[in-house]
């Protein structure tokens, strides 16, 4: 009777594959069920962004902005524009800025909205996609309401918006928010604190701080590990200064501080921290005209600058060189979900090969972003 | 600490390796390739500085016989501060030690600039390309390049120039 | 089927052979979810609860030899070119592509400086039916799926074809 022998086996996940977050290609190297090395292979979506912003205006780079993050394309604009408004020192009204605000945590409550169906698929549940879609759809009449668009709105310009809001808007925005607020006592019931659900995430791929610092991993993921950093609270831009909200950070409330459900968890409670700071920007909000400091051609000083804004996936930061004319130089977005999926070879090393799945989905990227 | 004192710091612990460059900012400061390493380091564990997180690594091509660049963003959770890092490169041999033993986000964006602008990262222990295909010819960000004829029997289009009416 | 309702009695169907497998193969076709970008996201709502898609029959597979339909949702890159149509030739006859979104159908925003990007997916296979858009409607969407229907409903599988 000899000894049964045991080896390695490379495994290919990916890049067409069910767990929809785009195409990745996952190089796994298993043993048996356990995973010892995993490279991510990326790059099947470069759409060449960075080429393109050098050869058409700074206006024009704005629809490109939109589908680097598809899923929260509001945030994307947001980011770039207050990059050119420090850039340009320009100073845009108030009601511009509050709206601004509306849109963008709109769009970060569709966002994870998005994050947390595709991540009860991942883990086998149905149910919650169903129902987290439908009241996307809601938000996304909103967005149809205001500017046209479904998905990739060009909303925000460099100095104003494009569209001022509709008669009725304050009335419909209530609406829903009045609407989905107990949706989310709703959305507890079926997945939080659903047995299976905890047995997948809690205590799975532990994200220590001092590793997800070295990492550059930021956002919801970096406050799943109880690290207090948000970009609009530390580095406030526009007029996040104004309102007040809480962080929510990870807990280890069922598990170990950082794992995959903290990261769920976070994203669950900033849905609940966002409908607070637009219910506070409607009643604030102020009359004005939101054209008039839009300028007639961009023509910034030379110069460079790099700002960061938090978009719903982390630190989204723009480096913008001009040379004074009015086609950038150099425009390089650095997107946060690049820098977590750089983290997924470290913290999956070890578990088995449905809890990689489970891990990536609680980073929650967009390959749009990653591959630019 | 403000970014005045960051540069002297630096002046008084690596004498003669920061460089003189009226066309940068005040928060970004000019060095010499040599050190790049040692600086990193020192940038990161010394307790007055404690530069933790490495936000962004830009490469940038300054124009025709001009040097390659790659610029570095610091930032410190502690004490809330920031720097600006430039190091110039020769456009034919650009060459630069590489800090992702440092900060392990390093790994992923030098492996991106090298892949956009060819830039050669010393010590890298996986330099190869990340969003190009691995047998890609060229480096497109540069100001210069032409894309390849085809690629597999696919075309590979050539740049246009038109404009719309 | 209209033509020859209320002739026989219920229960009876008369038609030709070309005509009832036209009509079994268009309706229910099964999807293979090739979402590949922005418009992955628009594809995922449409066989969500707004406008749902199975209603017309058409349910999302996750491997090519389990589907009919492969819909190209998103810009096709170098990279991914090639294993596009490795996957299209892995597929089970009959079997029919849309190619959904302007990416898809000539290379979309990119079109002028993207050397990455392959400017329209039916360099690389056969597409029947493109659907414009940026990213399209849910329900031009599934104005393209009823196209579809139509299309394979008018084909003659058993007419011997002239050379």
């Amino acid at each position: 009777m000899g000894v049964v022998q045991g080896d390695q086996m490379v495994l290919n996940i990916g890049p067409q594959h069910p767990s929809t977050h785009g195409v990745l290609r996952l190089q796994v190297r298993t043993d048996g069920e356990i995973v010892s090395e995993i490279k991510p292979y990326i790059g099947y979506l470069h759409r060449c962004f960075e080429k393109h912003s050098e050869n058409v205006t700074y206006e024009q780079v704005i629809p490109f902005t939109d589908r680097c993050d598809y899923v929260a394309s509001m945030n994307n604009n947001f980011g770039y524009v207050v990059t050119m408004e420090e850039l340009m020192e320009i100073k845009v009204p108030d009601r511009v800025e509050y709206i601004r605000v509306i849109m963008a945590e709109l769009n970060r409550i569709a966002s994870h909205l998005l994050a947390l169906g595709t991540y009860g698929l991942d883990v086998g549940a149905f149910t919650p996609f169903l129902y987290m879609f439908r009241d996307r759809e809601r938000i996304l009449d909103i967005f149809e309401l205001t500017c046209g668009a479904r998905l990739l709105y060009n909303y925000m310009w460099v100095g104003g918006v494009s569209h001022d809001l509709p008669k009725d808007f304050e009335r419909i925005c209530i609406g829903f928010l009045d609407y989905f607020e107990p949706k989310i006592k709703e959305y507890n019931d079926l997945l939080t604190h659903n047995k299976i659900f905890l047995e997948r995430t809690a205590d799975v791929g532990v994200l220590p701080p001092d590793v997800a610092i070295n990492f550059g991993v930021s956002g919801p993921n970096l406050r799943g590990s109880g690290v207090n950093w948000d970009v609009r609270k530390d580095e406030p831009y526009s007029i996040y200064d104004r309102f007040e909200f809480e962080i929510p950070l990870g807990e280890g409330e069922f598990g170990t501080v950082g794992d995959s459900f903290d990261r769920y968890w976070v994203r669950v409670c900033e849905m609940k921290e966002s409908i607070k700071i637009i219910r506070q920007a409607i009643k604030d909000l102020p009359d004005g005209d939101v054209f008039q400091t839009i300028p007639k051609k961009i023509r910034p000083p030379k110069g460079s600058i790099y700002r960061r804004t938090e978009s719903p996936r982390g630190d989204l930061g723009y480096y913008i060189i001009s040379d004074g004319s009015p086609i950038p130089y150099r425009v390089k977005m650095r997107s946060p979900a690049f820098t977590a999926l750089s983290s997924l070879g470290e913290i999956a090393e070890g578990w088995m090969l449905s809890d990689v799945i489970a891990i990536l989905g609680s980073l929650d990227i967009v390959l749009g972003e990653i591959d630019r | 600490m403000t970014s005045t004192e960051i540069k002297e710091t630096l002046d008084r612990q690596f004498p003669g390796s920061v460089i003189e460059n009226i066309d940068l900012a005040e928060n970004q400061l000019e060095l010499k390739p040599d050190q790049w390493l040692e600086i990193a380091t020192f940038l990161k564990n010394e307790p007055g500085l404690s530069f933790d997180q490495l936000e962004c690594v830009t490469g940038i091509d300054t124009g025709e016989e001009g040097p390659l660049q790659s610029r570095y963003n610091f930032h410190s959770m502690e004490h809330r501060h920031k720097i600006e890092v430039v190091i110039s490169l020769d456009r034919n041999n650009p060459k630069v030690a590489s800090i992702e033993q440092v900060w392990r986000v390093g790994d992923w964006f030098e492996r991106e600039t090298y892949d956009m602008f060819g830039i050669i990262y010393e010590g890298h222990r996986d330099l190869r390309r990340i969003l190009c295909p691995e047998d890609w010819e060229g480096w497109p960000l540069r100001k210069d390049y032409e894309p390849q004829e085809t690629y597999h029997g696919i075309v590979v289009p050539k740049i246009k120039e038109e404009e719309w009416e | 089927m209209g033509v020859l309702e209320h002739k026989f009695q219920d229960n009876v169907v008369v038609a030709s052979m070309d005509k009832l497998i036209g009509w079994a193969r268009s309706t229910s076709p099964w999807f293979f979810q090739f979402g590949l970008a922005c418009c992955a996201i628009e594809m995922m709502a449409t066989a969500a609860s707004r406008h749902d898609l199975m209603r017309i029959g058409m349910i999302p597979r996750s491997s090519p030899r389990q589907a009919d339909v492969m819909i190209v949702a998103g810009t096709v890159t170098m990279k991914m070119a090639l294993r596009v149509k490795k996957l299209y030739e892995q597929m089970a006859d009959p079997k029919y592509v849309i190619s959904m979104g302007s990416c898809a159908t000539s290379g979309g925003p990119y079109w002028q400086h993207g050397y990455h990007v392959l400017k329209g997916v039916d360099i690389v296979v056969h597409v029947d039916v493109y659907v414009p858009g940026c990213p399209p409607r849910p329900e031009a969407l599934i104005e393209g799926l009823l196209k579809l229907q139509e299309k394979i409903q008018a084909e003659r599988p058993l007419t011997r074809k002239s050379v």
